[in-house]
């Protein structure tokens, strides 16, 4: 197998591992500067793209074509993301269920951006190794759903990589921590990077990783302690300079920065000073920790309760955990740290660098997938729960969450209409019980089906969740063993949903008004069916048997009680029943008729004559 | 193959966690598709397969209680979720008290202000909330309990009433659950992002 590098595709630095084959163990490669970390941002400038540092000194000059934490965007609809929008400078668009990034006159969609800082990485392996580097496995968060899997699957495509495996990140942390320093336990790996939040619980046994439960949040990181230093400094530069710079691009890029590295001196220091040389004035200020601590705490709090929801799935109490890992740059704020402390008791790990260590657990995910390794084994599970809309709108779960992946199930469909040749389903994934407060993954469209009565035809849809946590779908018609063909309209973003929920509310009700139709259908045709077979047992019951009486008198009253109930489906065969009964009688009369209208014709001959 | 079948087990649901772990440690060496990648694509097909299947089982067998929503499922030879096997009942003895809650609960539900309830009306929801949770335990107890080894014990013709006493406890057990998310809900104690504790 060729060679396969793991890559952290990160919200604020990318990165580029390996697993070195003379020493068995991972490292980062770096640039030709030596930097291992190379910034998530792209510049869209005339001259050409920029990517990583030289795009970070853009942010300044060029806020609106310099596209930095593109990973928030990756897989998201409009309406998820808008809120934050006013945040990034660049302007962000809708656009059928995603969002896109217009820059100048082009649109630019989030894979699009992610992809040129993976072909920056991938160029720098293929420059390190001397060699066309051509495989990868990219890490996401673990809490990442299906579209945004899928998403950075694109990314990867897009870049000219062939993507083996998508790997959640702090199952990544957890086999570099592994390889090296591990125990046998039960570990929690506590990650938060720049815009995302994880926490996975794993049981370490005999090599085998595997993880309990997962939980998190895709839109808690850095990025958002930045921005409630970046509120608290505009409302403190509003009272001393009587300046608003909120709708100031190139200043709201000055101020983020300066938050951001203020943030992280005070991950070391009790207090630092703040310098900004603005056209007008120089703003300088001094922050404490404890200032910054009060900014934050609320967000640092918020990632207790996927905590301990993590805990209660796994079945597990805080005291069960016999090692805490950190991962992720945030992770380097002490208040971070101490409220991990508290919740489990116990001194967190952070021996391995938390900006490297994800990247260099991908480079071990892609060593076992290249079979360099083969006693560790990483048993991952689905986050999210996964199901489908049923009628009034209710999820009936096919898959739950934190199953280990792969895994499947199956579902029975039919359909309600005679002849109806193709079936809809909707596909969610989340954990609430009403399908319009899930995730709208994708609708499926099964056709091909052939003609039946309703209900006859047996759809078997099976759903796979492969192990990068992405979905499969296959359909199989059981009657014909013929496959069903499938077409699937991702749905991605919210904006879509609303939209989709109309469409799907109005082909309810019309299948419902449709069905009530049917039913009066059956109803009058079984009446008519009773009345002429009252008639011809009346006039004609002595010209069969006693017995083959007694069987159409039998499948009268069957259709008659039928005929009582709401059952359509039953209605009919009871009908189709009592008409094949009465076929023979059908044929006697019919002979017996036309004997009849023979003999009064030679009478009306004879008269003639 | 049913999920018992996958681990080589006896549809029984006495289960020793322990064994079940272990044999899956083993079962995933042998097929998790990580450990393939170099096969062709038609072994690594029949992987992912066998791999899948494997997960489901353990999935549905290391939960006594999704263990024996399975066992229902699989003895009621039901495929399609259509004629879903357990249907949310209210225990008989409590349908007084249920109305009463329900009662309480629309009430709450119209009020303008969330979370807005008079002192007086909150305890009483807090002490009926307490009760159902008491009698939502003691179903869970009765399930993997009793009734899981009278399944165990039983013959053929015992068995046939065990499944039917599994739904019965099933069926209450799920009207408990959605009766207090409700009285969790109304009491403000639902907290963000939380997930009723739907087990499938």
């Amino acid at each position: 197998m060729s060679r396969i590098v793991g890559i952290d595709l990160g919200t604020t630095n990318s990165l580029v591992a390996y697993v070195d084959e003379s020493t068995g163990l991972p490292r980062v490669i770096p640039d030709h500067d030596g930097q291992a970390l190379l910034p998530s941002i792209v510049s869209f400038a005339r001259e050409g793209v920029l990517v990583g540092a030289a795009a970070k000194r853009q942010l300044v000059r060029r806020p609106e074509s310099t596209v930095y934490s593109v990973k928030r965007l990756m897989g998201r609809g409009y309406e998820d993301v808008k809120e934050e929008l006013c945040y990034f400078p660049f302007k962000v668009l809708p656009c059928e269920g995603i969002v896109k990034i217009q820059i100048g006159s082009r649109e630019i969609t989030p894979p699009e951006v992610s992809a040129v800082v993976l072909k920056s990485l991938k160029e720098r392996a293929e420059a390190h190794f001397g060699e066309p580097v051509e495989k990868a496995v990219i890490t996401v968060p673990a809490y990442f759903n299906d579209s945004q899997r899928q998403a950075t699957k694109d990314a990867g495509r897009i870049a000219g990589l062939d993507v083996v495996r998508i790997v959640n990140e702090p199952t990544a942390a957890s086999l570099a921590y592994g390889l090296q320093r591990i125990r046998e336990g039960v570990v929690a790996v506590y990650d938060l990077g720049g815009g995302t939040f994880d926490i996975s619980i794993l049981r370490v046994k005999d090599g085998i990783f595997e993880v309990l439960a997962t939980n998190g949040n895709t839109h808690l990181g850095g990025d958002d302690f930045d921005r409630a230093i970046v509120v608290w400094l505009l409302d403190d530069i509003r009272e001393k300079h009587e300046v608003y710079l909120g709708r100031d691009l190139e200043a709201m890029q000055e101020l983020r920065l300066a938050a951001e590295a203020a943030k992280i001196r005070l991950s070391s220091d009790e207090r630092t000073a703040l310098t900004i040389p603005f056209d007008a004035f120089t703003y300088h200020r001094e922050v404490t920790r404890a200032e910054l601590e009060r900014l934050i705490e609320r967000l640092v709090d918020s990632t207790l309760l996927p905590c301990r929801m993590a805990l209660a799935d796994a079945g597990l109490a805080p005291s069960d955990i016999d090692e805490v890992v950190l991962v992720g740059g945030s992770t380097r704020v002490p208040l971070v740290r101490r409220r991990v402390r508290e919740l489990f008791g116990k001194t967190p790990h952070s021996q391995l660098n938390p900006d490297e260590v994800v990247a260099l657990g991908a480079a071990v995910q892609a060593h076992i997938l290249a079979g360099g390794i083969t006693d560790m084994l990483l048993l991952d599970v689905t986050p999210l729960s996964l199901g489908i809309e049923t009628l009034g709108g209710i999820v009936s779960v096919l898959i739950s969450r934190n199953t280990t992946i792969p895994t499947n199930a199956r579902e029975m469909f039919t359909t309600s209409v005679d002849g109806q040749r193709t079936v809809d389903m909707h596909v969610v994934q989340g954990e609430r019980e009403l399908a319009k407060d899930c995730r709208s993954l994708a609708r499926f469209e099964l056709s091909g089906i052939a003609a039946m009565p309703a209900g006859m035809p047996k759809i078997e849809v099976g759903f796979l969740i492969d192990a990068n946590g992405i979905l499969q779908v296959t359909a199989k018609e059981l009657r014909t063993e013929k496959a069903a063909a499938i077409e699937v309209k991702p749905t991605y973003g919210l904006s879509e949903v609303d939209v989709e929920r109309m469409v799907e509310e109005s082909f309810t009700h019309a299948e419902a008004d449709v069905e009530a139709r049917l039913l009066i259908e059956a109803r009058n045709e079984a009446d008519t069916v009773i009345t002429h077979v009252e008639r011809a047992l009346g006039q004609g019951g002595q010209l069969i048997g006693a017995g083959e009486r007694e069987a159409v008198a039998t499948a009268l009253e069957a259709l008659r009680r039928a005929r009582a109930t709401d059952d359509r489906a039953l209605i009919q065969t009871t009908t189709t029943e009592l008409n094949r009964a009465t076929e023979h009688l059908a044929e006697v009369m019919m002979d017996a008729a036309l004997k009849g209208a023979l003999a009064s014709r030679r009478a009306d001959e004879l008269m003639e004559k | 193959m049913d999920h018992f079948e996958v681990f080589g087990l006896p549809r029984r649901l006495g289960i020793d966690i322990a064994e079940l772990q272990r044999k899956f440690y083993e079962l995933s060496r042998r097929s998790h598709p990580d450990l393939h990648q170099a096969a062709p694509p038609e072994r690594q097909a029949e992987v992912l397969a066998t791999s899948a299947r494997l997960n489901a089982a353990y999935r549905a067998l290391r939960d006594p209680i999704a263990r024996i929503e399975y066992l229902v499922h699989l003895e009621e030879g039901r495929d399609t979720r259509e004629g879903a096997t357990v249907k949310p009942k209210a225990p008989p003895e409590l349908l007084a008290e249920m109305l009463e809650i329900q009662e309480a609960l629309q009430e709450a539900r119209s009020s303008d202000q969330p979370g807005g309830l008079a002192t007086e009306a909150r305890e009483a929801l807090v002490v009926q909330r307490e009760r159902l949770m008491a009698r939502y335990r003691r179903e869970e107890v009765r399930l993997v309990g009793p009734l899981t080894e009278a399944w165990d014990r039983g013959g053929a013709a015992e068995r046939v009433g065990v499944i039917a006493a599994f739904k019965e406890a099933l069926a209450v057990r799920a009207y408990l659950r959605t009766v207090i998310d409700d009285l969790d809900e109304a009491l403000g104690e639902a907290q963000e992002g939380h997930v009723s504790h739907r087990r499938h």
